[in-house]
């Protein structure tokens, strides 16, 4: 974390995550509030695979899946703890994703998209149709809910702290990333492969590093996932939830951390606000998609950049006009 | 393994393999023209389905008249969204670009089913009842549609990229688009072009496939994934490769169903195109990309 704008940000969403929710009362808005945080931890990942390594992937929902049920199985039919199963979940989307990313990540964007998407397919044909050990497309249910040290997380305020502090560790990993030599090298590779390599960048080393890197945050948002619904169903790791997972990064910002809270926050809750218009739910999305990506590319994120740069523009009479 | 029961795997294989290589010809033809991947291609094969279905039972018209209204709304469909939402944006990030496709998906299945309903229809086939045997195996009048149908298809677009003027100035945008410019082919024209046809092949596809597989609002989705897979399976960017992929993909499938488990059909043919893409990245009948510094 450099630079004062960054501290700024960081400390408006400690204030934020964790001063409000206890205000709230609704139980509803709480529960979407735990999924928009949960889905985040994947989003953040994701985005510093697309946004900062210029490496697409439609398959992440599957690291979301294998790690809730490696998750799931290990607690519920083995009886091992929760923190053994989470951890054992991401440990195994990790070992996949550095056998899926080796190959993968020496093709070029449509091909690593092609990859990607069908790696997600096969996870997710896999968790339908091995019945006896999923539960196959009706899901997999009785999961414990998230205990560690004695501590069972049943409360939906407790589950949300939990959430939103691993969350914030998250966001620091990334943001240490991002101006670490690590994060130069992945920009580097993002504007140019060719010119990273001839710096002297491991550019195979460095790709497979994020991939990873990303895998385990999304394996460890399934894992939290899991244990917090105490139920799991294949749909939930389709294609359409790795799709998602690109809109929320993209949507978000692609050029900053917090994009990917932002775009997680927002598209998780709009479905719920949008289920009022019932049959006109899907045109209403599909159309606010559209809109969003013609009109605010740099996604919410740039958009609110550009808008308070306008308005400090405005305050220092030209001063700023020119960034 | 006897031979009945391969060739009616094979049969089956070549039959859905069509609609997947017509998909994947659509997505081909407006990657050439505009280097991005259109989402929404399998909305098209859709509604190909779905609005002769609509047009055969809710305006009572006759099955051809109703295949030709649906394939016509259809490409004015791709044409109206090359318009509204794709020339706007015009040299903007690719991955916002497709994004938008997929925004465009969602508008569509979300307009169908709403108006449409979230049944499922069947079309009637095209002519004929009467299974032939051959060989052991059993064919369906309308796979010998289909095939048929789909050659067609095939030649007239070899044709039209390789003989008239509007085929020949597609091919010259694929090139190089500064250059088209320049020898004043209107590139605009020729992008609109492309969702066009790519329109009305895809829409073709899902008509002649909705006989058999039954068609709902709700098909392009995985319809639109094999098509994708068959286009890189044989090598983005170029046509009769994209058509081939289709073919291959679908008699994969067929035969993994058959010999294997069919409960894994799906994820047989992306096995099989992921071993491909790790062997050779460009597909099989891509040429092999020379990268310039």
């Amino acid at each position: 974390m450099e630079g004062k704008k960054g501290i700024f940000s960081f400390l408006i969403f400690v204030v934020i995550t964790f001063g409000f929710p206890w205000m709230l009362t609704n139980d509803y808005y709480l529960s979407i509030l735990i999924l928009s945080g949960i889905t985040a931890i994947g989003v953040v990942g994701l985005n510093l695979l697309l946004g900062y390594a210029g490496q697409i992937s439609i398959g992440h929902a599957a690291f979301f899946g294998i790690s809730a049920y490696t998750s799931a199985i290990l607690t519920t039919n083995y009886g091992l703890s929760v923190g053994t199963g989470i951890f054992s979940g991401i440990a195994l989307s990790s070992v996949v994703a550095v056998i899926i990313g080796i190959p993968a990540l020496k093709l070029k964007a449509l091909s690593l998209a092609m990859a990607t998407l069908g790696f997600g397919l096969i996870v997710y044909i896999f968790l339908n149709e091995t019945i006896t050990l999923t539960g196959g497309p009706s899901g997999f249910v009785g999961i414990p809910r998230f205990n560690i040290l004695g501590y069972d997380f049943y409360s939906d305020l407790a589950y949300y702290y939990l959430v939103a502090i691993i969350l914030t560790f998250v966001i620091i990993i990334s943001l240490n990333i991002i101006n670490s030599r690590a994060g130069r090298a992945l920009k580097a590779i993002h504007s140019s492969e060719n010119a990273a390599m001839v710096m002297g960048i491991n550019v195979a080393r460095f790709k497979l590093f994020v991939f990873v890197l990303s895998a385990v945050f999304a394996a460890t948002a399934g894992g939290l996932y899991a244990h917090y619904l105490s139920f799991v169903a294949p749909s939930s790791f389709d294609f359409h939830f790795s799709i998602k997972l690109i809109v929320m990064a993209v949507l978000g910002g692609m050029s900053s951390v917090w994009g990917g809270v932002i775009g997680a926050l927002f598209l998780t809750s709009m479905p719920e606000f949008l289920r009022i218009y019932e049959e006109l739910e899907t045109i209403l999305y599909g159309l606010i998609l559209i809109l969003c990506m013609m009109f605010m590319p740099q996604g919410i994120v740039g958009g609110i950049g550009k808008l308070s740069g306008f308005v400090m523009g405005m305050f220092s009479r030209g001063g700023g006009r020119n960034e | 393994m006897d031979l009945g029961s391969f060739l009616q795997y094979l049969i089956s294989g070549l039959t859905i393999g069509s609609t997947y290589g017509l998909t994947a010809l659509g997505f081909t033809i407006i990657f050439n023209a505009t280097r991005v991947i259109n989402f929404a291609q399998g909305e098209f094969v859709m509604m190909g389905g779905m609005l002769s279905v609509f047009f055969l039972s809710a305006m009572g018209a006759g099955l051809f008249p109703a295949i030709v209204l649906a394939v016509t709304c259809t490409t004015l469909a791709g044409v109206v969204m090359e318009r509204l939402v794709i020339r706007p944006v015009q040299g903007a990030n690719v991955i916002n670009i497709i994004l938008i496709t997929i925004g465009v998906s969602i508008f569509i299945r979300g307009l169908v089913m709403l108006f449409l309903g979230k049944d499922t229809f069947a079309l009637p086939p095209f002519m004929g009842t009467e299974s032939l045997n051959f060989f052991g195996a059993t064919i369906i009048p309308q796979s010998l549609w289909i095939l048929t149908i789909t050659m067609f298809v095939l030649v007239g677009l070899r044709i039209f990229f390789n003989k008239t003027i509007f085929g020949k100035a597609m091919l010259a945008c694929s090139f190089e688009q500064k250059a088209a410019h320049l020898v004043g082919i209107s590139v605009d024209r020729m992008v609109m072009l492309s969702f066009a046809i790519s329109a009305l092949v895809g829409s073709i596809g899902g008509v002649i496939l909705a006989p058999i597989t039954m068609t709902s609002y709700d098909v392009g989705i995985l319809l639109g994934l094999k098509g994708f897979a068959a286009c890189i399976l044989g090598g983005l960017g170029n046509p009769f490769g994209a058509a081939a992929g289709g073919l291959i993909i679908g008699v994969l499938e067929a035969l993994g169903a058959g010999y294997i488990s069919s409960a894994f059909k799906d994820a047989f043919a992306f096995i099989i195109l992921l071993a491909i893409l790790f062997v050779k990245p460009s597909g099989i009948f891509g040429k092999a990309e020379i990268e310039r510094v």
